[in-house]
């Protein structure tokens, strides 16, 4: 446990990153203009507002059992890369929705009604106008979803991490050592604590910094937004 | 008696509904060709939304009900078989407010060419080019054509909207109060622009202010109460009102 490095960890961390993010934002962007261009206030809308809402207040060790239960086992995907996104993605949809949901209410009205009275249809608007003028906020928040998937643990613990591995992942089936799992792992089984003590503090370290990162590219792009809008 | 081909909308008996409330009742009038119609009245007597009428803007609002016809190129536009998008391609609209896209003033003249399918660049520069220009804008955007649209004043503002309406080449162009958020200089180019284009369309402007209808139109129309109470020449409906409501209003009476 104490030769061999981080390297796979890390790499195993941003792979799923990457993966959870190419779930959740084509999905939750989409059920964003369903719920706020298309949807109908009324009963049923309030319910999946509510449904959305609880969902993001779910336990993530939930969302791992359900993750271990659809992907891994139902679907056979096995523990591995694609269920561990699949999983990571569901947990952080509800953010997604929701910042995508606030970023098209801040998109003034004028601009659509401008863009239909040129002739666009609605679909046209919303993709011509609605959309690049909510992107940013989208990705502000979505970003800082993806941020807070990327230090999960519980998720990824049954559906794509793995204890060790010396190999890097050559296709989305296979597994993965990831950061976090990997920590959890060094505080809890290690047999020479002396020795993997420091391990585990650098490994923090490295992911608290990833975090960190992610976070304050979330912060450059919403601070640029700021600034180049003036409606 | 006015021909018939210098009708270009005709309104017949037209009633709006805002859920229960009855927005306009029984407005019959013309628009005619190479003319600038203004509609004026008191505020919430339904000239906003008699204009928004004509280009289907009002469709947009759910809980609307429109009755009557609204006849333009020999079709009534609430025809079952019309549809809105279309019309809107054919019928111009400038807001009350400035609204152009957070795109580059190039990209927001470009947007209704867009939407027709044209991609050509050449043919998207011309057009672009050509409608900057009747909408007496070219000269102070020419040189910053790929700036924001948002960094121009008020008044360029509205003149990029109109140069953006132009660019879909409408057969009628519909103005809304276009000139009430702007000051007195921007709003005496915008006037002069409506002047010069009423040779090539044919525009209707809702106005508060009877002082700019009486400068740029040549028919006006008088609203009140959802109901068109008198319409007709310009000068003679400001000089000799047939109506005693139209002679209260545009002598300052009330509104």
């Amino acid at each position: 446990m104490t030769k061999g490095g981080i390297f796979p960890a890390i790499i195993g961390t941003f792979y799923l990153t990457i993966g959870s993010s190419l779930i959740a934002l084509p999905l939750g962007v989409a059920s964003a203009i369903y719920l706020s261009e298309y949807a109908r206030e009324g009963w049923l809308l309030r319910l999946i507002r509510l449904g959305i809402q609880n969902l993001a207040g779910v336990p993530s060790v939930v969302f791992g059992l359900y993750g271990l239960a659809l992907f891994v086992v139902f679907l056979g995907f096995g523990v591995s890369i694609l269920a561990g996104s699949l999983t990571l993605g569901f947990l952080i949809l509800p953010t997604v929705i929701g910042a995508s949901e606030e970023a098209f209410r801040q998109v003034p009205s004028t601009f659509r009604e401008a863009s239909l009275a040129l002739g666009a249809t609605k679909f046209q608007t919303i993709c011509r106008v609605v959309l690049p003028s909510a992107m940013p906020g989208v990705l502000t928040g979505s970003i800082l979803g993806i941020g807070r998937a990327a230090g999960e643990t519980a998720p990824i613990m049954f559906t794509a991490a793995t204890f060790y591995t010396k190999h890097l992942p050559t296709s989305p089936l296979d597994q993965v050592m990831a950061l976090p799992y990997h920590i959890y792992v060094l505080a809890t089984s290690g047999t020479h604590i002396d020795q993997t003590r420091p391990l585990q503090y650098g490994t923090v370290l490295v992911l608290i910094s990833l975090v960190l990162g992610i976070n304050i590219f979330a912060i450059i792009i919403r601070t640029r937004m700021r600034r180049k809008k003036t409606w | 008696m006015v021909a018939t081909s210098d009708i270009v909308i005709e309104v017949r008996d037209l009633d709006f509904y805002y859920g229960d409330m009855k927005a306009l009742r029984g407005v019959s009038l013309n628009i005619k060709r190479n003319q600038v119609t203004a509609l004026i009245g008191p505020s919430g007597c339904g000239k906003s939304t008699f204009l928004r009428l004509l280009n289907r803007m009002n469709d947009l609002i759910p809980g609307t009900r429109v009755e009557g016809q609204v006849v333009f190129e020999g079709k009534n536009l609430y025809d079952e078989d019309v549809n809105p998008v279309d019309i809107r391609r054919r019928i111009g609209m400038v807001f009350q407010k400035p609204n152009p896209f957070p795109k580059s003033i190039f990209n927001n003249v470009a947007y209704g060419p867009r939407l027709n399918g044209i991609k050509d660049k050449k043919r998207l520069d011309e057009l672009v080019v050509r409608s900057l220009k009747q909408a007496a804008i070219w000269e102070e955007v020419k040189n910053s054509l790929d700036k924001s649209a948002l960094s121009l004043s008020g008044g360029q503002q509205q003149r990029l909207c109109i140069a953006r309406a132009l660019a879909m080449a409408p057969e009628v162009l519909l103005m809304d109060e276009p000139t009430s958020a702007l000051d007195p200089i921007a709003t005496s180019r915008i006037e002069e622009l409506v002047e010069a284009l009423k040779k090539d369309y044919p525009v209707v402007i809702v106005t508060h202010n009877m002082q700019q209808a009486a400068r740029v139109s040549d028919d006006t129309a008088f609203f009140y109460m959802g109901e068109m109470v008198e319409m007709g020449n310009t000068e003679r409906l400001f000089t000799k009102p047939e109506k005693q409501q139209t002679e209260q209003y545009i002598t300052g009476r009330f509104g």
